[in-house]
């Protein structure tokens, strides 16, 4: 399989150093040398590529972007062009990259005890543990601080009730992030695979990320002891601190699937022979989607660009998160279908990546905030106007 | 042991070339780099190398300021240190001349072994790292297949025509030139290409090296093959001019 030589139509290359270039190097070396060869595979059976997971870690996937407990210790712009390149292979293995990094990994660093740290970061951070995140309810999505899972003082400990939903990695993690109401707000606490009362159990039927897990958590009674609260994760912001993270590499990574359907459909306009033996690539119609679509992605990629320069100066905002993963989602869609679209029927099977490409982003379109959620923070922000009720 | 490595920068593969406008060598506008394939599987013969009997992995490169990103990736593979001979315009020059660099910069590291691809992927001359063995005094090996030592000793397997291989041992210090795909690859870690940062790289010149920046013969000029269209005709009655198109469609053209 020819490696791929990414999309560059502004020389947005010159804008990133040798040490960033580097990084996507190794990150897309490895989709085109681990990823690609299997990932249709997966999703066809449905089933995530766990074998992948200790590679992730050996090579410094997860957690990039922290600091210490062997962590890779990124910039926010190699965070990106890791996360870009993994989507390009799949959305599926970049939701497991973003929640082992941005959902359980980054609040256990944040809010957590050293303690904590010591125990799960490093494992995590190998792959040898994988972590979930826990706070979308099955009557609270869109509106996590309705959530009605309980967490009650018992003596040293907690006990949990309630049920978590659209969990990604749910069945397959050691530990879970999860939030609950407690008498003094929103809290997080850390339940460990094992522990009574708590059980998992895995959606099925996906036609979307279908190389990913996605799992419900069941809390009946589960007991866990004081010292697996989170002591810092206190109110829904810590919560959506981590979606934030997680949103963020999800702006960049969104990019990546997009470059995937452009190029194979570029490729294929040009091979492509129709009317008199010509490339349908010289039909303007043809052209002008192709136009579009580099259009779109270079602008996309623009954007995350600053957002990764602002994150990393400290001055990244909420509503320019909800920018980046709200644009770049509708973006990346658009030019599936497109791209899709220019292969005629060849572009509906298997032998091209758009379709999965589109089913996975009809997901990343409204998962971690949905689109009409990012357009109202971006609204509030311009108006100084909440509209969410 | 001190292993020394020579890495050469080359254009990536599949990339589309040109003559530059000077004619001198490839138009370098819109190239990306990487380090020569065979390059790289000399790099990670030295990195098994010192894994197996600890020591040092020195890389060095010649070549201008864009050829830092080749040593980054190698620092970051695993290398300790490198040593950056910054010079323009080597690809125009003989290999001799760019063997006494690479050589004066080998004698002053006074190494155990020096590893170098077999060949490069552009200029494919194949006879470098040989020249440097020669300048150096070392014994040598070419297409080497297997590298391991015992007893203070390189047991090197050679790879000859025919499915043949070579076994020799040769006393160190030695260059070898290594073929490509003899072993796997690896990545550079996201750690790797941190650490990397703080490994040294000592960047010299020819002056510094005690080398004439001059070349004994240089490129004078890269072109294309031009094509040229010919047209034939047969002569003949219709019969014999069927007779002989025919022929020529299948013994020159080989269309039939």
């Amino acid at each position: 399989m020819p490696s791929f030589r990414g999309v560059d139509y502004l020389n947005i290359d010159l804008m990133l150093s040798e040490e960033e270039l580097l990084v996507r190097q190794t990150a897309r070396q490895f989709v085109d040398e681990e990823v690609a060869p299997v990932i249709k595979d997966c999703f066809n059976e449905g089933r995530f590529p766990s074998q992948l997971i200790r590679k992730m870690g050996e090579l410094g996937f997860l957690g990039a972007n922290l600091t210490g407990y062997g962590c890779a210790e990124l910039s926010n712009v190699e965070y990106g062009l890791v996360m870009q390149e993994i989507e390009r292979g799949d959305s599926g293995l970049r939701s497991f990259a973003s929640v082992q990094g941005a959902l359980v990994m980054y609040p256990i660093h944040t809010f957590g005890t050293d303690a904590q740290k010591e125990k799960w970061l490093p494992r995590l951070q190998s792959g040898d543990a994988v972590g979930c995140f826990g706070l979308t309810e099955p009557g609270f999505g869109s509106n996590p601080g309705g959530m009605t899972t309980t967490a009650k003082q018992d003596g040293a400990g907690w006990v949990l009730n309630g049920e978590k939903t659209w969990i990604t990695n749910g069945t397959a993690a050691d530990v879970a992030v999860v939030w609950a109401r407690t008498d003094e707000g929103i809290r997080g606490f850390l339940v460990e695979k094992g522990m009574a009362g708590y059980t998992t159990s895995d959606i099925h039927g996906k036609l979307s990320m279908r190389a990913s897990v996605t799992s419900s958590l069941m809390f009946s009674d589960c007991r866990i002891p004081g010292e697996n609260v989170l002591p810092g994760a206190k109110g829904l912001k810590a919560a959506l601190m981590c979606l934030s993270q997680a949103r963020y590499g999800i702006g960049w990574g969104v990019v990546g699937a997009a470059m995937d359907c452009y190029e194979a459909a570029r490729q294929y306009t040009i091979e492509r022979k129709q009317f008199d033996n010509k490339p349908i690539a010289s039909h303007q119609l043809v052209q002008a989607k192709l136009a579009w679509m580099v259009s779109e992605i270079t602008k996309a990629q623009l954007l995350a660009m600053q957002c990764g320069r602002l994150k990393d100066m400290g001055k990244l905002e909420a509503a320019h998160i909800s920018m980046l993963k709200g644009n770049n989602t509708a973006m990346a869609l658009d030019v599936a279908r497109t791209a899709r679209d220019l292969l005629g029927a060849n572009g509906i099977t298997d032998d091209y990546p758009m379709m999965r490409h589109m089913a996975n982003l009809e997901s990343v379109k409204t998962y971690e905030g949905t689109d009409h959620i990012h357009t109202l923070v971006i609204g509030e922000r311009v108006t100084g106007i909440p509209a969410y009720k | 042991m001190k292993i020394l490595v020579a890495v050469k920068q080359v254009a990536s593969r599949d990339s589309a070339l040109k003559p530059a406008a000077d004619g001198r060598w490839i138009d370098e506008s819109d190239l990306t780099y990487e380090i020569n394939e065979p390059d790289a599987y000399a790099l990670e013969s030295g990195l098994q190398l010192k894994e197996q009997h600890g020591g040092e992995v020195v890389v060095v490169a010649a070549g201008p300021a864009r050829v830092s990103s080749s040593i980054r990736e190698a620092l970051a593979k695993g290398a300790d240190r490198a040593i950056h001979i910054e010079q323009d315009g080597l690809d125009a020059w003989d290999s001799l001349s760019l063997a006494r660099l690479l050589a004066a910069a080998a004698r002053s590291e006074s190494p155990d072994v020096v590893l170098t691809g077999l060949q490069s992927d552009d200029a494919g001359r194949g006879e470098t790292g040989v020249m440097m063995a020669e300048l150096l005094g070392m014994a040598h090996a070419t297409i080497a297949m297997k590298i391991d030592v015992e007893g203070g000793v390189l047991k090197v397997k050679r790879e000859l025509e025919g499915g043949w291989f070579q076994d020799l041992n040769l006393p160190m210090p030695a260059l070898l030139a290594v073929q490509s795909g003899i072993n796997k690859l690896r990545y550079a870690t996201l750690m790797g290409i941190k650490k990397a940062r703080t490994k040294e790289v000592k960047v010299m010149t020819a002056a510094d090296l005690g080398v004439e920046a001059a070349p004994l013969a240089i490129l004078e000029r890269l072109a294309l093959p031009v094509k040229k269209k010919q047209g034939e005709m047969i002569e003949g009655t219709p019969k014999e001019q069927a007779a002989r198109l025919i022929e020529k469609l299948r013994f020159e053209a080989r269309a039939i």
